[in-house]
């Protein structure tokens, strides 16, 4: 008699052990640092905004899982677009902001497209775009971070905003971006101005204290996206766990790189090879988007050459819009607009097929 | 430091499982009660049957003759008497006429004389290859005499042999090479006198260290020409396209065979049965199988008859828990089946029982595109496009993506983080789009 609980399967009867689950929850593991490093900066308000987010984010995923009659609340990713959701908010962003967010990502864009995996666009960068188009005052005003407290600042412009209206009024011509910041008198940390001091007298040469508070943290932006630093730490873990390869963030920040130093100088007077890309890479959006957004798998190329085509387009349009655009932020719209050609991308880069070497050889 | 090779294009590294049995020395197995000879255990058609029921066999005698070119003889491994011709339903769920043999209860065992054989000419040792019911012992039971038939006009360059055993678990091989090298190195030169290669190369996986130094040893003895390429593990390095691609660094192209680039691919353990069969007179009626998984209380590599039921080997090797799955085979392509009444063939490279958390089931999720299957495949194709499309129906698209390359070999399913029935589907694929 056969034993009814004999499991018949197809092969493979082994597995690595991975789980889209396990894929979504390390993922919001790696950005937590960088948020928990907003709830200190920028304080209790960071941290509502992060909770609504995630709240309403879970709870459009509950009521539209009641219609499918499906159940998809634990496989974490609608949590992770949550986060990812609060972590791209300033924290005086009002409360209805992330939840109108969060309904219109989970509802409009990851649902009526039918559920994970089938969506074109990432539901938290859709949610980020749609709120920053419907409240732009209110999503371009940033707190100053608790460490810039008492540092005689201007008011709550980000690093990247205040450049950029520096040189729309034109009167910075010949000035790189750090000595911009100077001139405004925008504020840094002490900290960061004993350590450029310390690179300075052994190196001779040391970054700018705003480049430091840029990458450590200390600057005005959104909940989730100052500390480049923290940001960084979470894509190596995403590396060494191997959920995210290089290719994405690294031909991303390469390609953006090489615009911004090459032809970044123009736009106040500079010559080639002039623009001060470090200090960019470092504000922002940036890594937020080239480690955590852009590697999203749903909406990026299949293959590896897709991704590195798919990061050379994000640099490339991340560098046009961030130089000539009138907005300050432009990494989510840089991403959608690469996303658009995700599936021509996927149509014609396709992977190698064994054998066809040989034929070509031989023919 | 050299550098040991391998194959480029995809490829996983699953936890290989080989330490559970592989310092388990090859036991025989007792001759079991009854023995189940199935008439299909090769690829190409069934044998047809000489006996009926009632009629007495001798051990080595042929029972089944080989229907037609693709097709393989069937010899009883023992004296005994044909009780029944039964449907049998195999591991791979093929259902074959077959043989019951109910042994003598004494002398059940041939003895094989060992007889000279250096006189033997190509031919004949082709004939003796044929008669003997030797077939591929691989898993893909390939009928040998027609592999070892180099068509005219055709030259080997490379006789390439696969001591590989890439697939977790099974150690059959390893032991194989191990224990009876000089039988294997000599079924090898055997091979080399019917196929003339200008070079010959044993493959040997790394984590197979004692079996490469074995085989140097003997070859070193007998001042053969075969070289002994270890190679670094990475599964499926065992098919032959990705073996010669690591050994020979030639790609087959896709629906062509390993002769079109000019060699001949063949597995140790058919060296071993070519050369028992040539010097022994001795046809293909046992193998060595590795029983092993976490359910099993002893693994160990037994050599048994082939027709011995599993349960026999079963109950050999104990099982300590309760299994979850039975898989004729390695984990990556065997078969799961849950009758243990099914019998060994001649391809049976392993019998293993998993507890239900060795198994890692997991349930299906949506595809989200993260391209891993992509990465892992060794073939170079789309595995989540391919689904997609076999999802949808579109069965002639799929094979416009190149399905027909897909060898079945679960790289991509067993990446996939969605768990999604990825190999399942292609062979689904195949069927209705060859339709
Ligand atoms: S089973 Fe087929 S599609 Fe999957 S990895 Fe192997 S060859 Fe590629
Ligand atoms: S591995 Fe699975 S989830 Fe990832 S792309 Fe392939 S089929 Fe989709």
């Amino acid at each position: 008699m056969e034993k009814p609980k004999i499991v018949v399967s197809s092969s493979p009867h082994i597995h690595e052990g991975s789980r889209t689950s396990s894929i979504m929850w390390n993922v919001s593991l790696a950005l937590t640092p960088s948020a928990l490093w907003g709830v200190y900066v920028f304080g209790f308000r960071a941290l509502a905004i992060l909770l609504i987010s995630i709240a309403s984010s879970l709870l459009v995923e509950f009521l539209l899982q009641r219609i499918s009659h499906e159940s998809t609340l634990s496989d974490g990713s609608a949590f992770l677009t949550g986060l990812l959701i609060g972590m791209n908010m300033p924290a005086d962003a009002a409360f209805v902001v992330p939840i109108i967010a969060s309904a219109f990502a989970i509802f409009v864009v990851k649902w009526t497209f039918g559920g994970l995996g089938a969506n074109w666009i990432n539901p938290a960068l859709a949610g980020r775009v749609f709120v920053f188009f419907s409240f732009t005052g209110l999503m371009n005003t940033y707190r100053m971070p608790r460490t810039l407290a008492g540092v005689d600042t201007v008011g709550s412009a980000s690093i990247l905003t205040e450049i950029k209206l520096a040189v729309g009024s034109g009167t910075v011509q010949g000035l790189q971006s750090t000595e911009i910041l100077e001139q405004s008198s925008y504020g840094h940390t002490q900290f960061a101005q004993s350590l450029s001091n310390w690179f300075t007298a052994l190196f001779n040469r040391g970054p700018s204290p705003y480049t430091i508070d840029a990458f450590f943290g200390n600057v005005a932006g959104c909940i989730g996206e100052v500390s480049a630093f923290l940001l960084l730490l979470g894509g190596v873990y995403l590396l060494i766990k191997k959920i995210i390869t290089w290719h994405i963030p690294v031909s991303f920040i390469a390609t953006f790189s090489l615009l911004a130093w090459t032809f970044g100088g123009f736009r106040n007077g500079l010559g080639l090879f002039q623009g001060d890309f470090v200090l960019q890479i470092f504000s922002g959006g940036m890594i937020l988007g080239a480690v955590f957004m852009a590697t999203d798998m749903v909406t990026s190329p299949v293959t590896k050459k897709g991704m590195v085509i798919f990061g050379i387009g994000i640099g490339f349009f991340t560098f046009l819009l961030r130089y000539f655009g009138s907005l300050p932020e432009s990494i989510s719209l840089a991403i959608i607009l690469m996303n658009i050609f995700v599936p021509t991308i996927d149509r014609y880069i396709t992977p190698k097929r064994f054998g066809e070497v040989v034929k070509e050889a031989q023919s | 430091m050299q550098k040991i090779p391998t194959f480029r294009k995809g490829g996983i590294h699953p936890d290989d499982k080989k330490v559970l049995s592989n310092r388990q020395a090859i036991e025989r197995l007792p001759v079991p009660a009854e023995l189940i000879i199935p008439l299909s255990q090769h690829i190409g058609a069934p044998a047809l049957p000489l006996k009926q029921k009632g009629d007495r066999v001798e051990a080595g005698e042929k029972i089944g003759q080989g229907a037609s070119f693709i097709s393989a003889d069937i010899h009883s491994p023992v004296n005994g008497t044909v009780t029944a011709l039964n449907k049998v339903t195999l591991a791979n769920s093929v259902v074959s006429d077959a043989f019951v043999i109910t042994p003598d209860t004494e002398n059940p065992m041939g003895i094989w004389e060992e007889r000279p054989y250096e006189a033997f000419s190509a031919a004949e040792l082709q004939k003796i290859v044929k008669d003997l019911g030797i077939v591929g012992a691989g898993g893909a039971t390939f009928p040998t005499h027609i592999k070892l038939t180099v068509p005219r006009g055709k030259t080997v360059d490379a006789l390439v042999v696969n001591g590989v055993e890439c697939e977790p678990y099974l150690t059959a091989d390893h032991r194989l090479m191990l224990e009876h090298s000089e039988m294997v190195v000599r079924g090898v030169m055997l091979v080399a006198r019917m196929t003339n290669p200008k070079k010959i190369i044993i493959g040997v996986e790394n984590n197979k260290k004692d079996a490469i130094v074995a085989l140097r040893k003997v070859i070193a003895e007998h001042d053969f020409p075969i070289v002994v390429t270890p190679l670094k593990v990475k599964y499926p390095q065992g098919d032959e396209k990705q073996l010669l691609k690591a050994t020979i660094k030639r790609e087959i192209p896709s629906g062509k065979l390993p002769l079109d680039v000019g060699a001949v691919v063949l597995n140790v353990a058919t060296a071993f049965a070519i050369y028992e069969a040539v010097a022994y007179n001795k046809p293909l009626i046992e193998r060595i199988v590795t029983v092993s998984g976490e359910a099993i209380a002893t693994k160990r590599n037994l050599r048994v008859l082939i027709g011995t039921k599993v349960a026999d080997l079963l109950a050999y090797a104990g099982l300590a828990e309760e299994a979850e799955t039975y898989i004729a085979g390695g984990p990556m392509m065997g078969f799961a089946f849950y009758d243990d009444q099914t019998p060994i063939i001649k391809g049976t490279s392993g019998i293993l029982a998993f507890t239900e958390e060795a198994h890692k089931q997991a349930p299906v999720s949506p595809c989200i595109s993260c391209g891993r299957c992509i990465a892992a495949c060794p073939m170079g194709l789309q595995p989540t496009k391919l689904y997609r499309l076999i999802d949808h129906r579109q069965y002639s698209e799929a094979m416009a993506t190149n399905l027909m390359d897909c060898k079945e070999c679960g790289c991509c399913a067993f990446v996939c983080p969605a768990h999604l029935p990825l190999v399942h589907a292609m062979k689904l694929g195949k069927r209705l789009g060859r339709k």
